[in-house]
């Protein structure tokens, strides 16, 4: 029911923003918001967390909440604020022109449902 | 953990790019030293909380944190607008968050009660053009 991040950022095929987090973080859940007060208190630790939100403060929250990956759907954009905090942080983003819902699908079928 | 810590933070205004700074701060410090992570993440999202209430609402402000073997008191003070209606600032979805913050994806109405929920003890003092004082505790 986990997926270590290395293999998540393989299997899933998603184009890498910024791959400077920990390979061997486990990821367990894939979490969906963009409303970045509900994803402070929601996004589960380990998540895969997939968003169109794509501004510095994603990734700090993303960091509280020791979230496991952001991917960014929709193929939106990530502001070079948040590129450059997310390198700093070591947190990975992933980007995809898939819509939230089909990347949060096929993440959760990689990781939770296999 | 034997002795007291004490951390102070400034808080700037209007400044987003910065917000989470000291409470990701905090939260790498309590790692540390060895603190569970559910009391870890207790801290960080309410901290993180107050420190963007600051920044949206209050032009800024200071925080002070005390850690001690069981407990951590976080104390954001400021010298903003005050709250009017404190009951109704905690109200899940009470905002007066102006619109280039909710375009961030923030101002939902959720700070206050998401500090409530994250916190073992919380106090909100606020005088209307004076400040606003919020005293946080999670128990380690």
């Amino acid at each position: 029911m986990n997926m270590k991040l290395g293999d998540f950022i393989s299997s899933a095929g998603f184009e890498i923003i910024n791959g400077s987090g920990n390979m061997d973080t486990e990821l367990s859940k894939v979490f969906c918001c963009d409303l970045l007060s509900f994803a402070m208190s929601r996004n589960p630790a380990g998540s895969v967390w997939v968003t169109v939100m794509g501004n510095v403060n994603t990734v700090a929250v993303a960091v509280l909440t020791d979230g496991g990956c952001i991917v960014i759907a929709e193929s939106a954009m990530l502001d070079p604020s948040a590129l450059e905090k997310a390198k700093q942080q070591g947190v990975t983003v992933l980007r995809t022109e898939l819509p939230v819902f089909d990347a949060a699908l096929k993440a959760h079928k990689l990781i939770v449902d296999k | 953990m034997s002795k007291t810590i004490k951390l102070v933070y400034e808080v700037t205004a209007d400044d987003f790019t910065r917000a989470g700074e000291a409470s990701g701060d905090v939260k790498s410090k309590l790692k540390m030293m060895g603190v569970s992570p559910e009391a870890v993440r207790k801290v960080a999202i309410a901290m993180y909380e107050g420190e963007i209430n600051m920044v949206i609402h209050a032009g800024g402000g200071r925080i002070d944190v005390e850690i001690s073997e069981s407990e951590v008191t976080v104390v954001l003070a400021d010298k903003g607008p005050g709250i009017e209606d404190i009951e109704q600032a905690m109200q899940a979805g009470w905002s007066t968050a102006p619109d280039n913050v909710r375009s961030l994806g923030f101002g939902a109405g959720m700070g206050l009660p998401n500090i409530k929920k994250y916190s073992d003890f919380m106090d909100v003092k606020s005088q209307v053009g004076a400040g606003t004082t919020v005293t946080i505790k999670v128990l380690l």
